[in-house]
């Protein structure tokens, strides 16, 4: 185990946690503030990804597509506000599963039926491939370093809106007390179609830039979705600081547990043995992670309600 | 939960529903055949209902002078849902085959529920060694092959070629390490390390860190459907492709190709078959394939064409008398039939004794994407390492 090799593997985690953390953020605001339970948060991840591949071969041009994509998703998240979840704010946790479970049926057939079940090519522009050398021995994608540069500069505005605006202090207000925000004559309806609306387009950002290098099929938002929620339940429910947190925390607990578990354990074990646990305990840590934080802070390391 | 695929395979679907009503005139031979078509993989099934249909419209949709009738079921990869819906046409439709199957685990709970029904199971893809050896049967046929034959060709080629120091890459499942066993039977040369990754991963960044800081001579990986378009793509991204050979088995195919196109190029795959195999039944089913469905055709396709044209030969074979078991099996044992792969012929298991090729992925006609071609020979009618558990002579 080389020092290059930790960095790199840290670079890694760092990119898979601002991937989460852009899934996670709207998510996180949506259950906070207006007490939604949205599975079908992965289907505007899906929505992205397709969108910006096909406005991207429309137009030629990657960032006119990543625009027009973005805009596209930020309309298919306020239109599916306002048609099917406005009817579901006052209902039980259970009937709201439901019902966007439903949604992610229809989006990955309207998916299948517009693009086909096959998955579909989609490629960068040339000036985002190639790679960069960091230091002599280490290499790095450079796409993956823009990901890492978009995802934190995300976070920083979003720090900024929530913590410096007047639209910022209404979502806190609504993710600590709904009833008083509303009762002091905000408009609620709007403050939640325009929340949903931007938490789909930051699920679609990370699904567009996710496409070019993992699969953009139907049903690719459930792949991920399972991961996001685990980052949201410990970072706690309704802040984004603590999906930042919790972002960040899986991203790096997850690939530095892929990458250096079983080299740890056979160090301790013998080599059989730490073939066999190596790769199962890796893949659980995320969720042995969870457990300890559910365990030890019940609202998450960030609670948004003190 | 279950959902109906919509389309044209809901409009299929209900068809064979309704033509399927209690009181049937004439006789029919009828036959369920089990697939994927709903999720992610249901691009799979597509690709060999496709190929029945295909091989319908060849056969004049009769069968020895009776019409055929084909009921499609979704497994959604499940086995207990395959398991469910393979007694439904049993009992329900009243099949006389049932035929499909991607997934081994699939493949293991419905092959004993049709087989002990006294009903004939024809296998199109899934070769899960069980099947090969202790549980095999007399009712049970495969168009496909033995799964760990495919990695055996594989480790062949790079033993001769003298790689040594080899990285191996397999999602964590029963299959990955039967691929992985497979490779291992043939090739005894040095194994720098063996990474089993989570099944349904998309994301290989750390791997492929691990791996260059390895420093491998080749890599050999197993990785399926959406994995393999994740994979490569990453691969290539890294900046491995030109430093580390890859090879791999069941992770570059027909389906992939579009989703990934110049990323697969150079990519050594082994396989039974292939679209530029040349004989004149191949060739007559790839190019009607590309004229009716518009896309090159795959060898789950080349696989389920190959089942249904099985089917026809025993039905031929005992002039329609559906209740000759006996003559049945003997005519499917003579592989009569004209199969895409070419001549063949069946093992005691009821398992193929055939060739395996080397392909590449190739840089196809302008315009066009990559495709794959056959360079030479890897075994010449190879017979899988479980025959001999099989009780059957």
């Amino acid at each position: 185990m080389n020092l290059f090799l930790v960095l790199e593997q840290t670079l890694n985690g760092l990119q898979l946690g601002v991937m989460l953390f852009l899934m996670a953020a709207g998510l996180t605001l949506v259950f906070g503030i207006m007490n939604l339970v949205n599975l079908a948060h992965g289907s505007f991840y899906m929505v992205g990804a397709y969108l910006a591949t096909y406005f991207y071969q429309a137009t030629g041009s990657y960032l006119l597509g990543v625009l027009l994509a973005l805009a596209g998703t930020l309309v298919v998240g306020v239109a599916v506000e306002l048609v099917a979840l406005r009817t579901l704010y006052d209902r039980g946790h259970l009937d709201q599963v439901l019902a966007t479970f439903g949604l992610i049926l229809f989006f990955n057939e309207l998916a299948a039926i517009l693009w086909g079940r096959a998955a579909i090519y989609t490629t960068l522009p040339d000036y985002l491939t190639g790679h960069v050398e960091l230091f002599a021995g280490l290499r790095y994608p450079l796409y993956r370093l823009v990901i890492i540069a978009v995802g934190l500069a995300v976070a920083g505005l979003l720090w900024f809106v929530v913590a410096r605006t007047r639209l910022g202090m209404l979502i806190r207000a609504g993710a600590s007390n709904r009833a008083m925000v509303a009762a002091l004559g905000v408009n609620v309806r709007l403050l939640y179609t325009l929340v949903f609306g931007f938490g789909a387009a930051l699920a679609g950002l990370a699904g567009l830039m996710s496409g070019p290098i993992h699969v953009v099929q139907p049903g690719m938002g459930e792949l991920i979705l399972i991961e996001v929620l685990v980052v949201i339940v410990i970072g706690g429910i309704g802040s984004i600081r603590g999906a930042l947190a919790g972002a960040l925390i899986v991203g790096m607990a997850d690939t530095l547990g892929r990458a250096f578990v079983r080299p740890m354990l056979a160090t301790v074990l013998s080599p059989s043995a730490a073939d066999a646990a190596g790769p199962a305990l890796a893949s659980m840590l995320i969720y042995l992670l969870m457990a300890i934080v559910l365990a030890l802070k019940p609202q998450g390391l960030f609670p948004a309600r003190a | 939960m279950k959902h109906k695929t919509l389309g044209t395979g809901a409009i299929v679907l209900a068809a064979a529903l309704l033509a399927a009503g209690p009181a049937l005139a004439q006789q029919k031979v009828k036959i369920g055949f089990i697939t994927t078509l709903s999720g992610p993989q249901g691009v799979v099934g597509e690709y060999m209902r496709n190929s029945v249909e295909l091989a319908l419209d060849h056969l004049g949709r009769k069968m020895a002078g009776l019409d055929v009738e084909v009921i499609y079921g979704d497994d959604q990869v499940k086995a207990d849902v395959g398991k469910q819906v393979a007694d439904e046409m049993l009992k329900k439709h009243q099949v006389d085959f049932v035929a499909g199957i991607i997934w081994s685990n699939v493949m293991l709970a419905v092959a004993p529920t049709v087989t002990d029904a006294g009903k004939f199971m024809i296998g199109t893809n899934a070769g899960p060694h069980e099947l090969a050896g202790k549980m095999c049967n007399e009712l049970f046929f495969t168009t496909s092959w033995q799964n760990d034959d495919t990695p055996e060709a594989m480790g062949k080629v790079m033993q001769d070629q003298g790689i040594t120091d080899v990285y191996v890459m397999a999602p964590n499942y029963a299959a990955g390490k039967d691929m992985v066993n497979g490779f291992k039977r043939s090739y005894k040369g040095r194994i720098v390390d063996e990474v089993y990754t989570r099944l349904g991963q998309t994301d290989y960044q750390a791997e492929l860190s691990q791996l260059r800081s390895k420093n491998p001579k080749a890599v050999f990986v197993f990785y399926p459907g959406g994995m393999g378009i994740s994979f490569l793509r990453q691969y290539s991204e890294a900046g491995l492709r030109g430093q580390f050979p890859l090879y791999s088995v069941y992770t570059v195919d027909e389906i992939s190709i579009p989703a990934i196109k110049h990323a697969a190029l150079g990519q050594y795959e082994t396989r039974y078959w292939s679209p530029d195999l040349k004989n004149p039944a191949n060739q007559k089913y790839v190019s009607d394939y590309r004229r009716k469905f518009g896309k090159m055709p795959v060898f789950y396709g080349a696989q389920s064409y190959d089942g249904i044209l099985l089917i026809d030969s025993a039905v031929r074979a005992v002039k329609g008398n559906l209740a000759d078991k006996k003559g049945m099996i003997a005519a499917m044992r003579k592989a009569d039939f004209a199969s895409t792969r070419g001549k063949f012929s069946y093992n005691t298991n009821h398992f193929p004794i055939q060739n395996f090729y080397l392909l590449k992925t190739v840089t196809g006609p302008a315009g066009q994407d990559p495709v794959m071609e056959i360079q030479k020979t890897v075994f010449t009618n190879h017979r899988d390492s479980y025959a001999k558990e099989c009780p059957m002579k």
